[in-house]
């Protein structure tokens, strides 16, 4: 019985493996590191300079920003607050969504959870993978996102800079995104290691009353 | 006599405290040889238990109208309200580690009979939490009101829809509306916070004293009682309390250790336990590219697939969980164990159990797609073969199980520490 038990897990384990296996070869893995501050700063920065012109993050405060990643209020309010917001806000675009979804086709989406919605990896393939194509509205085409609506915003940026600086940029905008879909995941883990060691502790409490009680069962 | 016995005598006096603690904890008799498969009934109820405590505290901050019920979960629950994303990832992670529980908490009925002659009910009181549970997971999925939520209620609130003549009617009573709106979301929150709890208890409340009006099972698949010391002890028992609450102890720390892993590492469960286009606010008018159930009704829907007709599909879909409430009356063999049961007995549930993931698999799979990478089937053709096999082995168990060889089993427990 045990062994057809192994069996059946090595099975099922070979079988979830299998089907689970990607497909879009324009997918590359996003070098995410949520403990690095600067490259979250960085990150922050790029997106309130090119990203929140016209989309939103809705479910994101510039309070927030500034205290988990150690930005001085009175720096985000000067450097990265363009709107007349207040710093207890949520990170509203400046374009009215009608009038952007009459320039690009469709409404930009909020991007507070994007990087949820798509994964971290796509986000950074996304940001890296627009090439020319002169049969768009905006000459620009993405890999990942075919026909896209949005133009080539970075296309400066990119042109100004090598291909290796310009992917250290993409990669601090891509660990931003991953922290704005879910702020508390440095949080998370940093808790989620204490409350494993206390369990820990516990389960060797209660494999020992266990180990008492149960001596005297034959 | 001390102030405890004190109050415990006038206590008694009025009420059975002392005799309800006796007849279910410290005088109910267990066999001693219970194994790992044991566990999963009380880390059922440890996590009936978390999903009603983070339960009664998201509902504190949840909004259950159609404007207002995602950025509750996204904005008040997991960023504004101080630990509120704890309380929402206990509550999700809890739900399919519910589902993992209870369905290793029915392989161990399968593996040692535990639905025999004379724990029927048991059997079928489980079926219903099971069934309830179904209900429950499925209104709560709606909750977070993200595309996932929507699209997935979508599909599954449209299968009445092939019921001839009152199909339509059907649809529209359930959800209200003529589509899927606030308004069905209103009435889901309601059931799903108070009517299906409540019934859900009371299952649970049935299910165990049925339980221990028998006495439990065992690995042996033996009846205990038939063998008694002088004072009336099942020889092989050992009461409930303490041994079996330090035993489970044990059990419950290690599973939440897992469970922990999951919730503070890896919350969205590689997009199972909480899928992507879920973080997307639910749109009608944006049909996500692949709709697929949450993992736990996977099994079922590639049942309901796997048949072309759509209603035929809706009552294969319909029956593959109502077969299992037969189980009891299908299983003829003379012994209750697979320990003493024959070789195609063992070979029959193995395969049962793989088809079962198989299914799963399926489930949430593109149907048109390679099945596992191999370029000759697709999932579609695998979803009918597995579904195949998941009904003949509810069909052909009453035959192979009273035909097979079995071993002899023995006088007493084995196993035991």
């Amino acid at each position: 019985m045990k062994k057809l038990i192994v069996l059946l897990v090595a099975m099922s384990l070979s079988m979830l493996v299998q089907a689970s296996s990607g497909v879009n070869e324009h997918i590359v893995t996003a070098p995410i590191n949520m403990d690095d501050k600067a490259s979250l700063q960085k990150g922050a920065q790029l997106f309130v300079n090119n990203c929140q012109g016209c989309h939103s993050a809705n479910f994101m405060r510039y309070e927030r920003v500034s205290d988990d990643l150690e930005i001085p209020a009175d720096i985000m309010m000067d450097n990265l607050v363009f709107t007349d917001s207040k710093i207890g806000d949520v990170m509203v675009s400046a374009i009215p969504q009608d009038l952007a979804k009459k320039w690009f086709g469709t409404a930009p989406p909020d991007l507070s959870l994007q990087a949820r919605v798509r994964g971290s990896d796509w986000v950074y393939s996304y940001l890296t993978s627009f090439y020319a194509d002169e049969f768009r509205p905006w000459g620009v085409n993405n890999h990942v996102f075919k026909d896209v609506g949005m133009p080539h915003v970075l296309q400066t940026m990119q042109e100004s800079m090598s291909e290796k600086e310009f992917k250290t940029n993409m990669a601090d905008l891509t660990n931003y995104m991953v922290y704005m879909a879910e702020p508390i995941r440095a949080t998370r883990e940093s808790l989620g290691y204490k409350v494993i060691a206390f369990l820990f502790v516990l389960l060797f409490f209660v494999y020992m009353l266990n180990r008492e009680y149960w001596k005297d069962v034959h | 006599m001390s102030m405890f016995q004190n109050m415990m005598t006038w206590v008694d006096d009025r009420f059975p405290a002392t005799k309800m603690f006796e007849d279910h904890m410290s005088k109910y008799y267990a066999p001693k040889n219970f194994n790992f498969w044991y566990f999963f009934g009380v880390l059922s109820m440890v996590v009936l238990v978390n999903q009603l405590l983070t339960g009664v505290w998201l509902t504190m901050m949840y909004n259950p109208s159609g404007e207002g019920a995602f950025a509750s979960v996204e904005m008040n629950i997991m960023r504004d309200v101080d630990y509120g994303w704890l309380l929402r990832y206990m509550h999700s992670t809890g739900a399919s580690a519910f589902f993992v529980v209870v369905y290793l908490h029915m392989f161990r009925a399968l593996l040692y009979g535990s639905y025999r002659q004379p724990r029927e009910l048991v059997w079928v009181f489980g079926m219903l939490i099971f069934f309830v549970l179904m209900a429950e997971a499925f209104m709560g999925y709606l909750l977070p009101w993200g595309q996932m939520s929507y699209w997935g209620a979508q599909v599954i609130i449209s299968l009445p829809g092939a019921i001839p003549y009152v199909g339509d009617a059907l649809m529209e009573w359930i959800r209200g509306d003529y589509l899927i709106s606030g308004i069905t979301l209103n009435r889901f929150f309601a059931l799903h916070v108070v009517a299906f709890p409540i019934i859900l208890l009371a299952l649970v409340v049935l299910h165990i004293i049925a339980l221990h009006e028998v006495g439990s099972n065992n690995p042996d698949g033996i009846d205990i009682k038939a063998k008694k010391d002088e004072n009336g002890k099942p020889l092989d028992g050992i009461p409930f309390h303490p041994y079996y609450t330090v035993h489970d102890l044990v059990g419950i720390v290690v599973f939440l250790i897992v469970f922990c892993i999951v919730l503070f590492f890896f919350p969205e469960g590689g997009g199972y336990f909480l899928e992507k286009p879920n973080f997307e606010p639910a749109n009608p008018l944006k049909t996500p590219d692949h709709i697929a159930p949450v993992w736990y009704f996977t099994p079922f829907y590639a049942v309901l697939r796997a048949i072309p007709d759509k209603l035929m599909g809706v009552i294969g879909f319909g029956v593959s969980v109502a077969i299992l409430f037969v189980l009891p009356w299908l299983d003829r063999s003379p012994v209750k164990s697979i320990r003493y049961k024959g070789f195609f007995s063992k070979f029959a549930l193995a395969l049962f159990a793989v088809t079962f993931i198989v299914l799963g698999i399926c489930g949430v799979k593109n149907p048109g797609d390679h099945a596992f990478g191999l370029s000759f089937i697709t999932y579609s053709t695998v979803g009918q073969i597995a579904t195949v096999i998941y009904f003949a082995f509810f069909i052909g168990m009453p035959f192979w199980t009273s035909r097979e060889a079995t071993k002899p089993v023995p006088e007493r427990v084995t196993g035991s520490h």
